[in-house]
């Protein structure tokens, strides 16, 4: 082995050129892929992170849907539909309140996998400021569960999250709807619901999420407020929000829950199916493209590597007449792509992660809203990993045609003439 | 008398561009120590008889026994390592492996069979190197010598795993007069002095005629077996 391995090296450093050309495009296929992936999965972690922070784990409702039954009938006598009767009924008008709401919070609050329970009550209403009236929603929380779940506090724009608690009818206003209505922390607004209620709220905070669509619309005040807005009883909450302590056990938990409580339980994944989804396409793409980076890599290698062969072919054959067998010969070539492959994806390693380091020190300003300061980029060892078994994988690969043909070549045709 | 080399019967067809018999029943014996040159005209089938006998081309009829074995029905792989046991090649190009030394040219095959340890293998190269005169070039790249340089190069790579018997293919026939003699000079001292056996395939009818014996060959066929003169 010693022997080849030394024949191997001698043959790459008597043609430095071309060893040095071919090593570097793999250092490119997979300088490019340690660059792409960093900062595509940087990108997807940070929209994920930011997604979750304003989507629970588990989110308990009851559902308009579950409660719709079809007929005795329509069931039993659809396929013959000899029978009169009323198919496809309208929906049912049901209590959106979750019964028993605060002993299941508490209950919910003893369970092991659970890290955090905030229950909710919301509810669409117009925000009258002056003469402006805007659509919008609110959501009546026990703002410190909901802090601990969604990290309110860290969402602040001006004011106290706290005061939440200490001003009688108090309220955390979205910054979108705040400069909407041209109200500033401290000043007072009048709620209107649906159902006719309407009440005077002071705000004493305004948060921004990032998301358009929440800092828009959402503004917090505390249960017993919205309650009294909604003129329900104390105990009336129409989610509950659930964390866990590992959110990728989601999945399994919500149906456990749906079935011991008997509400509606939808997990994070299924709630957001379409931006995961999203994940996952720009996911394969960045694959795709990566390996056609490779793979015109890999066609270098080849070319390269068949051309040495053919360069040595004198030699070959004098080394099969002095003892060398085929697979000696494959041994000797399959090296030197090993080689190649190896140093090339080391390289490109460190030039892929040199250039995802330095993306990830680029400040970026996205307005006020996004929390996104610098450029995400992911530093995962597994892609690194990744990167140099793909990138030798493809130089074996590459390397073995040639040496196979390298190997099974005849002295007697080469040296005869 | 001790006879490596045996042929029984020896008859190879070549296919392209369509089937003839290149050999014909062709039998003879070589002895240790015998230095045989075989000679003929162009396409007699003389390069082709040697590189049956040097176990390259295993595509014929025929019983070919070396040194004792009979080469056939071994595996490529075991054909291989006879040959780096047994067998030294001088070929009319000196093939030397260009990117390394002539050092490491003459140790290549001793590491490949790997009868000695690696420091023995390169005084034993210094020595083969020492006796074919070209000790003092041990240690520069093969490509910087001059054929004949090359050539005694190459005989103390054909030398360094003491073969049973060396092979010669024109050894001489890229190589003006004076390094023709120096080289057939080598040769002939091996035989002499270390019971070399030596077959050689040449033109050159001076050079056969101061070998041990003439194998004359004609369409494939052996018309004379030469008079053995070592005997």
């Amino acid at each position: 082995m010693n022997l080849h391995i030394s024949i191997a090296k001698t043959h790459l450093l008597a043609k430095k050129k071309q060893t040095i050309t071919a090593m570097l495009g793999v250092t490119f296929g997979i300088g490019m892929f340690i660059l792409m992936i960093g900062v595509i999965t940087g990108v997807n972690e940070y929209l994920t992170d930011s997604m979750l922070e304003s989507t629970a784990h588990v989110r308990m409702y009851n559902d308009l849907a579950s409660s719709n039954r079809t007929s005795i009938i329509e069931e039993t006598l659809l396929s013959t539909l000899e029978v009169a009767s009323t198919l496809h009924q309208k929906p049912k008008n049901i209590k959106l309140s979750i019964r028993n709401g605060m002993q299941i919070v508490s209950d919910l609050k003893n369970h092991p996998e659970v890290a955090g329970v905030s229950p909710q009550l919301s509810s669409q209403v117009f925000y009258n400021y002056g003469p402006v009236q805007l659509n919008g929603n609110i959501a009546g929380v026990n703002i410190v569960d909901e802090d601990n779940l969604f990290d309110v506090a860290g969402k602040i724009k001006a004011g106290r999250m706290e005061s939440l608690l200490t001003t009688g009818n108090g309220l955390i206003m979205g910054a979108g709807l705040a400069k909407k209505l041209n109200a500033q922390v401290g000043d007072r607004i009048t709620i209107t619901t649906p159902f006719g209620g309407s009440m005077t709220l002071k705000i004493v905070a305004t948060f921004a999420t990032g998301n358009v669509q929440i800092d828009n619309v959402k503004s917090y005040a505390s249960i017993g407020t919205v309650q009294k807005i909604l003129q329900r009883d104390p105990g009336y909450i129409t989610t509950i929000s659930v964390n866990l302590k590992d959110m990728n056990d989601a999945k399994k938990i919500a149906p456990e829950l749906q079935a011991k409580y008997g509400i509606k339980s939808e997990d994070w994944e299924t709630a957001n199916a379409v931006i995961l989804q999203s994940f996952v396409i720009r996911n394969i793409m960045t694959y795709v493209i990566v390996t056609t980076l490779l793979v015109v890599a890999g066609f270098g290698i080849y070319n390269i590597m068949s051309m040495t062969i053919n360069d040595k072919m004198k030699d070959i054959a004098i080394m099969k007449a002095t003892g060398f067998t085929a697979r000696d010969i494959v041994i000797v070539f399959m090296l030197q792509a090993v080689i190649v492959g190896f140093f090339g994806a080391s390289l490109g390693l460190m030039i892929g992660g040199s250039l995802a380091y330095w993306v990830s020190t680029i400040p970026v300003d996205f307005g006020e809203f996004a929390s996104m300061t610098r450029f995400p980029v992911n530093f995962d060892p597994m892609h690194y990993l990744f990167g140099i078994i793909f990138g030798v994988g493809a130089t074996c690969l590459a390397g073995f045609l040639p040496s196979r043909k390298a190997g099974k070549i005849d002295p007697v045709d080469i040296i005869r003439g | 008398m001790n006879t490596v080399l045996q042929t029984q019967t020896i008859t190879k067809y070549f296919h392209e561009p369509e089937t003839f018999a290149v050999l014909k029943d062709v039998s003879f014996e070589v002895e240790k120590g015998e230095f045989v040159s075989i000679v003929g005209k162009s396409g007699c089938g003389k390069s082709t008889l040697l590189y049956v006998l040097s176990t390259m081309d295993t595509d014929f009829e025929g019983a070919l026994t070396l040194n004792g074995t009979d080469i056939h029905g071994k595996t490529q792989d075991e054909l291989a390592r006879f040959r780096g046991e047994h067998i030294g090649f001088v070929f009319q190009f000196h093939y030397l492996l260009p990117e390394f030394t002539c050092l490491e040219n003459v140790m290549i095959p001793a590491l490949k069979l790997g009868k000695y340890s690696r420091e023995e293998i390169r005084d034993r190269a210094l020595q083969k190197l020492d006796l074919l005169g070209v000790r003092e070039h041990a240690e520069k790249r093969a490509s910087k010598l001059s054929g004949g340089q090359q050539q005694r190069v190459a005989i103390a790579r054909a030398l360094i795993n003491d073969p049973t018997i060396i092979m010669g293919d024109e050894p001489t026939g890229n190589l003006d007069s004076t390094n023709t003699r120096i080289v057939f000079d080598i040769l002939k001292d091996l035989s002499r002095t270390f019971h070399q056996t030596i077959i050689t395939v040449t033109h050159d009818q001076e050079f056969a005629a101061m070998t041990d014996r003439i194998i004359e060959m004609q369409d494939g066929r052996i018309i004379s077996h030469g008079n053995r003169l070592s005997a």
